[in-house]
């Protein structure tokens, strides 16, 4: 009984033959581990299941269902119009330019992020004097709030902002640019301030990955006459891969949601014209400040299959292995 | 869209019209109770405003509401101060929709009022508050929805240009413009000397789209603004007019460099800081002007010496009214079912001597006659006495129109300033905006 798998136990539980043909003994006292385990299960997780419905399913259910409105947020929504808002959406031009900026954060995000990331946790896992200030040191940007860094960057940024005369006083004028106000740079810009907040989380994720590579496989290694960058390239890297996956999984789904330091970085003006808008201020911006809430209730809809579309691909595809037993059963 | 709404008016009307033959037919059990059932039962109001940061106009808020108190002990009043776009945009409307909304709250006119009122969220005061409305004038009519009062304003302004008199002296520009000639000539002026002719805060989107409400209101004639404003038809060609007359403007350089992304007010980068701080001297803005410049102004008696204001310049040979003005104002209005002392409440707010009061505070200008004492700053009684005399004053044009239209007339606006957008794609935007 001991080593019983519970997941079977249950099943055995469920469908267990009428009381009569086992020993009645034993047959009660399954009964009761069962019913035993049951109430366990829907005790530990009924609070969460709740939270969950109520604020998770419901809310979705509910933005599917006002998305098929033309509702202004005054009365309760009657004008029923099916999917047009959906269509209205990838008819303006403005959505489109805010999911090619989406685009260009997921990619933009991952391809710099990554490497510095990698190379800086890299580094940080040496032994050198001074690792625990430079690990704090990376961690900052992070661990303040989007506001803040958003403020902070909006006005470095700023015509007058200190970049632009630092970029002067080192003789370097003729490179100025208004880094918020031109349409064709402010995403990139973004970018920058949105890779300078959250290259800090990757580090401290791939150091903790780090932390759990076998120092005995590096000795081996090194026994073996491997350089520090063998050593990296055929144990550390290969076995940091699930951490690194992990990471991309969390990058790009946080880039696809980003809202707060594009809100506060970037202007109304500027985002209204697409230069700077990411689906969820484009979401905000229609309908709140534009009254449209049916219409916001669709790309919320929006949002959310893209991102759910994107992370069912990416754990099929590739955290597949990481994640296989949780999600994929244990039957393989 | 035009025709739905009118459908819907025409509905509300005739509902409203059997509600009153029934309640005649009920035998004197009118909603507007007698005289002696106020401020007989203890009741508890709720209070929305928009005064949310520590101030003189939250401060002189609790002290109305305390008064109030004192002279009505069975009404007490619990307030709560939102900011402005979280209360406009998303407290107010949700708690509307729900069963349970505040009883009296900040409440802007226009096009908003008038959804509302077809969703029969707010109480006709239409007969308590005649009085009032005879002393508050013209501006009241932004809180009527066909004939009908709805809300009554607190606030009230003209907008018009905020200059620094020092430049204008240094530039040997003798009086403020009175036409755009002038002030094409007063910014050329402006340039030999070396400062920021107008600083607009277009990355906040409206305060550069009211240079364009400005031209079309030189543009268009009264009629045409307000069957715009009931009818939400842009078919005149004034619209497009104005946006041709924005670009020709614009086309003079007349701003500062990167204004798409300078904020309106707020912080001393924003256009409101450019003028405050002396580096540009001219900024089109209305009546609370005077203390945004001043949080801002790193030194604030320098601004107090050499701030004026002037209504925005006629447009010679243009058939708007030069008279005219743009303006918009804060009021308060009552939810439906909210009880009658709200309306007593809501009195007591725009009678003259709080008015005084609030002027007094120097975060607006009254509108109740009686209460012109109470504004001290020069700048401020110019607006006053410009507000009196303007013929007619049409209301923002965003708040006018709604939010929808608003917003993307603004987003199309914008556009213009920052190059690539037309005159015809504003009037496009705020079609295709009136049927989403």
């Amino acid at each position: 009984m001991t080593s019983t798998n519970p997941t079977l136990d249950l099943a055995g539980g469920a469908t267990a033959p009428p009381a009569g043909r086992r020993p009645a003994r034993r047959s009660s006292y399954r009964a009761a581990e069962t019913r035993r385990k049951w109430y366990e299960i829907i005790g530990l997780t009924t609070p969460a299941v709740i939270v969950y419905v109520m604020f998770v399913l419901v809310p979705i259910g509910f933005a599917f269902y006002y998305s098929l409105f033309r509702w202004r947020g005054v009365g309760p929504p009657t004008d029923y119009v099916g999917f047009d808002n959906y269509v209205l959406a990838f008819q303006d031009p403005i959505f489109l330019d805010a999911l090619r900026n989406n685009a260009i954060i997921v990619f933009g995000s991952l391809l710099i992020q990554g490497p510095i990331a990698l190379g800086v946790a890299l580094l940080l896992n040496r032994n050198f004097r001074g690792r625990t200030l430079f690990r704090l040191l990376a961690f900052v940007p992070y661990v303040l709030a989007e506001v803040t860094v958003g403020i902070m960057w909006k006005l470095l940024l700023s015509d007058a902002g200190t970049l632009n005369a630092l970029m002067q006083a080192v003789g370097l004028g003729g490179l100025v640019q208004a880094w918020l106000a031109d349409l064709d740079i402010v995403i990139w810009t973004l970018l920058f301030v949105l890779t300078w907040k959250y290259v800090g989380f990757a580090i401290i994720l791939l150091l903790a990955g780090l932390s759990n590579v076998p120092q005995e496989l590096n000795e081996a290694a090194a026994i073996d006459g491997a350089s520090w960058w063998q050593t990296q390239r055929h144990i550390t890297l290969p076995l940091l891969g699930p951490t690194i996956r992990i990471w991309m999984f969390l990058s790009m789904i946080g880039s696809l949601q980003v809202f707060d330091i594009i809100w506060v970085t970037s202007v109304p003006a500027v985002r209204s014209l697409g230069a700077s808008a990411t689906m969820a201020t484009y979401m905000v911006d229609n309908g709140f400040f534009a009254r449209l809430w049916g219409y916001g209730n669709a790309v919320a809809v929006i949002l959310f299959v893209i991102s759910f579309v994107a992370a069912l691909i990416f754990q099929r595809f590739l955290l597949r292995r990481d994640i296989q037993g949780a999600v994929t059963g244990r039957a393989k | 869209m035009a025709i739905k709404r009118r459908a819907s008016s025409v509905l509300a009307l005739s509902i409203t019209t059997a509600l009153l033959v029934a309640g005649c037919g009920g035998g004197g059990e009118s909603e507007a109770p007698s005289e002696n059932e106020l401020f007989k039962n203890p009741v508890t109001l709720t209070w929305w405003h928009n005064a949310s940061q520590d101030g003189p106009g939250k401060t002189y808020w609790e002290k109305v509401a305390k008064d109030f108190n004192t002279l009505h002990p069975t009404v007490t009043i619990e307030i709560e101060g939102i900011e402005t776009n979280q209360l406009q945009r998303t407290r107010l409307p949700a708690a509307l929709l729900s069963s349970d909304p505040p009883d009296i709250f900040q409440s802007w006119g226009g096009g908003e009022i008038r959804e509302q009122v077809e969703a029969d969220y707010l109480k006709d005061i239409t007969d308590q508050v005649k009085d009032e409305v005879a002393n508050i004038g013209g501006a009241a009519g932004i809180w009527q929805v066909d004939g009908k009062q709805y809300g009554l304003p607190y606030r009230m302004g003209i907008e018009g240009i905020w200059y620094n008199k020092e430049m204008f002296a240094k530039a040997g520009i003798a009086a403020p413009p009175t036409t755009f000639d002038e002030l094409n000539e007063a910014v050329t002026k402006l340039k030999a000397i070396n400062v920021i002719p107008i600083a607009v805060g277009a990355g906040d989107k409206w305060p550069a789209a009211h240079w364009w409400y400005n031209f079309a209101l030189r543009a268009c004639s009264v009629d045409t603004l307000k069957k715009a404003s009931l009818e939400l038809n842009f078919d005149d060609q004034c619209f497009v007019k104005a946006g041709q007359d924005l670009k020709t403007f614009i086309d003079t350089k007349p701003f500062q460099p990167n204004f798409i992304a300078t904020p309106g007010q707020n912080d001393p980068t924003s256009a409101n800081g450019l003028l405050a701080n002396g580096k540009a001297a001219m900024e089109l803005m209305g009546d609370w002007n005077k203390g945004t410049l001043d949080t801002v102004a790193a030194d604030k008696e320098a601004l107090s010496k050499f701030l004026g204001w002037f209504p925005v310049p006629a447009i010679a040979g243009s058939p708007g009214d030069p008279k005219a003005a743009l303006g918009g104002g804060d009021g308060f209005a009552c939810a439906k079912n909210a009880p009658p002392e709200c309306v007593e409440f809501l009195k007591y707010i725009v009678s003259p001597e709080v008015q005084k009061g609030y002027a007094e505070t120097g975060t607006g200008l009254p509108v109740a006659k009686g209460a012109e004492a109470g504004v001290a700053d020069p700048a401020l009684k110019s607006i006053l006495e410009a507000t009196t005399e303007a013929t007619y004053v049409q209301l923002w044009l965003d708040t006018a129109f709604g939010s929808t239209v608003g917003n993307a007339m603004n987003d199309a606006i914008v556009a213009i300033f920052a190059g690539n957008g037309t005159p015809e794609k504003v009037v496009e935007a705020m079609k295709a905006a009136a049927r989403k």
